[in-house]
């Protein structure tokens, strides 16, 4: 197992601003959920519905695939295909290029950092620009996102705005309250969409039935980035298809409650084709670009439940190992339980292994999940991968061996962990406790040993039993 | 009188190695309660190995334990973290195995002590559970398996109720410790960021008692607690609820330092 993540763990813990940053944001997330699904009659049936979609639409991937695309083309879009994060790059790159694009208006899309998207754009001679509040804030700070909804959540008030200050001409005017930042990237953002040759934006769901993109956000930086400039790209995944409005529907309704809390986000946009003879405004060119990036071998796999994902983020506000170091600490665009799911599947970079370790099986993401993804499971399944694919040392391979081994003879097993218990027992000299341990650095390092009570249960029981026999047998033999 | 049914205790690694008293609670108050308390030959049920991506050696542990209890009517674990692993995930490991149905029966009678007791036993509770002498303010700490795979939440409190003992909630019980096994020692530096949250909130209850299900996160706890000096101190539910407090809480001097 690599130590990346530890060594990032590490840094995230003694890092203040981070803390604090986490801090705030953490319970907030919680308590808003919590308080959003108070309001509905059933929240339950409501995932099981949403899980039902998932399923139903990952189960006929194929005809509903082959549907989106020829209604998007029927409304005179196009639809791409990228096998590989390269692939993708060189057909938005292409787009760009042909419709003559200098400047780029991006919405939010995790695919976009999936695929590093910016930097390529930058590299073919191209200004892509963050129209997303959180994203705007990263690409000043040239940082990845540390979240899937709330990119920049691991950034303060006072870290933004001296970063503002750097960026902006912004004089003596004061950033002290979080409208004036607001306003501030507003301004600056707002400029951007008019003079945009191309906008870029993510999709949350793909609708089979009308070839209609999803894409919900609260800042409506979507809606602006898409219709404003000539040409509009949709850079998604393919897994994000359902068959109908209907379907789709039930994931709107459990999505943003699951996120934010919200009822339903802001804005809840559906992107058609590009502009009709009767629109007044829209994009003359409409492009759809699909990822695959190794989802299709996560189809086929044991692991197909973790394409259900629709990317609330409701996992890691609910995990207490996100939640301890941020998103930084899994080096990933998806961070937190699903990333520690995903990030193994889409890479597979040995490293990332180490990551579905980074958990205490708690399960509360599971609990939360709004179409009910068994991540603790697949976590598990990754442990088992990894001993093929990254093994562990060797000396953890045999301690866990040796422990099976033992523990399948009972009857030296109880000797010698009986013993084993006496004699640590002792060492403590009645203290109950140790405050070293030799060769339990992990322990020690953050606790006191609490030591054994003396023999194990077993042989006090077994003890047990022969002082009652000796008390009870002169007497003829009843047992109590 | 009729036959008494038989309960199979299974300690747990836990409790078999560091902390007998939580079995001998165990099995008083299953006593207590009319059952015929066994403790056949045992070891681990399996969960070290299964978590960490070891079906096959978990399998062969799993058919040894249930090959063991399955004579009795009943396998009862003091601890949530085993029983879920049982009951939950022993189904899990047998699918598409011949010997799955044997398994999902013997499932089936395998229980949590508090929820055997609450919900099983069909006794009167304040019968059986004897802690009205405990003055300490009592707070309940919900381990992650019971909680969310065995759903135990309301049972260990109406027994403390029923004994006497008032608890007093701490925030954010569904939150993990930060135990889970080998992560403690793997990830140990965020492991002791989770117990001192639960910790804090611990103390910000007023508590000084903390009370729980499983020996294995109280055995974490205790020791970052006492690491830090916290006037803070550990039992099991089951000592709780026999009046076992002459046993040192955990992590504790001989010689009783629990007197209050």
């Amino acid at each position: 197992m690599s130590h990346n993540f530890i060594v990032r763990s590490q840094e995230a813990l003694t890092n203040e601003q981070l803390q604090s940053a986490l801090a705030k944001a953490g319970g907030g997330f919680v308590a808003r959920r919590q308080s959003a699904i108070d309001q509905v009659p059933d929240f339950e049936q409501m995932r099981d519905q949403a899980q039902a979609v998932r399923q139903k639409s990952l189960a006929n991937l194929d005809i509903y695939l082959a549907y989106f695309e020829q209604q998007v083309e029927a409304a005179g879009g196009k639809v791409h295909w990228a096998r590989s994060p390269e692939d993708l790059r060189r057909i938005v790159i292409g787009i760009c290029q042909q419709a003559g694009a200098r400047t780029i208006a991006k919405g939010k899309s995790m695919v976009g950092e999936e695929a590093h998207l910016n930097a390529a754009l930058e590299a073919a001679g191209m200004i892509p620009w963050e129209t997303d509040l959180g994203e705007y804030i990263l690409q000043l700070a040239q940082e990845p996102p540390s979240h899937i909804v709330a990119p920049a959540l691991h950034k303060t008030k006072a870290e933004i705005e001296a970063l503002f200050r750097n960026a902006h001409q912004l004089g003596e005017r004061d950033l002290q309250e979080v409208k004036a930042i607001v306003d501030e990237a507003r301004d600056v953002i707002r400029e951007r969409f008019l003079t945009a040759d191309v906008g870029i934006t993510g999709a949350n769901m793909l609708i089979a039935e009308t070839g209609t993109a999803v894409l919900v956000t609260n800042e409506g930086n979507g809606d602006l980035s898409s219709c404003l400039p000539k040409t509009h790209i949709i850079t998604t995944t393919f897994d994000r298809v359902v068959p109908t409005w209907e379907d789709a529907s039930k994931i709107i309704r459990v999505l943003a409650r699951s996120a934010t809390g919200q009822p339903i986000t802001s804005y809840t946009s559906f992107f058609s084709g590009p502009k009709g003879e009767n629109d007044h405004d829209g994009p003359e060119a409409f492009h759809v670009v699909l990822l695959d990036n190794h989802r299709s071998e996560i189809l086929a796999s044991d692991y197909r439940e973790m394409l259900h994902c629709i990317r609330c983020g409701a996992c890691m506000n609910h995990c207490p190992v996100y939640q301890a170091v941020g998103g930084h600490a899994y080096d990933s665009v998806y961070p937190g339980p699903m990333g520690a799911v995903l990030s193994p599947l889409l890479r597979g970079y040995p490293q990332d292994y180490e990551l579905p370790n980074a958990s205490s099986f708690c399960g509360r993401c599971e609990s939360v999940c709004p179409v009910r993804i068994p991540l603790p499971g697949l976590m598990r399944k990754l442990r088992e991968q990894e001993r093929q694919v990254a093994p562990p040392p060797r000396v953890n391979r045999t301690l866990l061996s040796s422990f099976a081994w033992l523990a399948s003879k009972p009857a030296l097993y109880r000797r010698l962990t009986s013993a084993g218990s006496w004699l640590l027992h002792k060492l403590g000299r009645g203290k109950g406790r140790l405050h070293k341990v030799p060769l339990a650095r992990g322990w020690s390092q953050q606790r006191e040993l609490p030591l054994p009570q003396g023999a194990s249960f077993q042989s006090q029981w077994e003890q047990h039993l022969k002082d009652k026999a000796k008390k009870s047998s002169p007497q003829g033999g009843g047992r109590g | 009188m009729a036959v008494r049914q038989r309960v199979g205790l299974f300690a747990s690694c836990p409790v078999d190695l560091m902390r007998p008293s939580v079995g001998f609670a165990s099995a008083t108050l299953l006593q207590r309660a009319g059952f015929a308390v066994e403790v056949p030959p045992q070891s681990c049920c399996g969960q070290v190995n299964f978590n960490s991506g070891m079906p096959e050696q978990t399998r062969q542990l799993a058919w040894q334990l249930i090959t063991t209890f399955e004579a009795y009517d009943y396998t009862v674990v003091p601890a949530g973290s085993c029983g879920g692993m049982i009951r939950h995930h022993y189904p899990e490991l047998f699918k598409g195995d011949p010997r799955l149905p044997r398994v999902r029966e013997f499932c089936e009678r395998v229980y949590e002590l508090t929820t055997f007791l609450a919900e099983v036993a069909n006794v009167s509770l304040e019968d059986i559970t004897s802690a009205s002498a405990l003055t300490d303010v009592v707070t309940y700490h919900d381990s992650c398996a019971g909680l969310r795979e065995m759903g135990i939440k309301a049972q260990p409190r109406e027994l403390l109720q029923s004994s006497g003992v008032t608890v007093t909630e701490m925030a954010e019980t569904d939150v993990c410790c930060g135990f889970g096994g080998a992560f403690c020692v793997k990830f140990s530096d965020v492991s002791g960021r989770m117990a001192d949250n639960k910790l804090d909130n611990a103390c910000a209850a007023g508590a000084n008692l903390v009370v729980g299900g499983d020996v294995s996160c109280l055995l974490h706890l205790a020791g970052r607690a006492q690491r830090r000096g916290l006037p803070l101190q550990f039992r099991h539910v089951a000592e709780v609820l026999a009046g076992d407090f002459g046993t040192p809480a955990i992590g504790e001097a001989e010689g009783g330092s629990h007197e209050s």
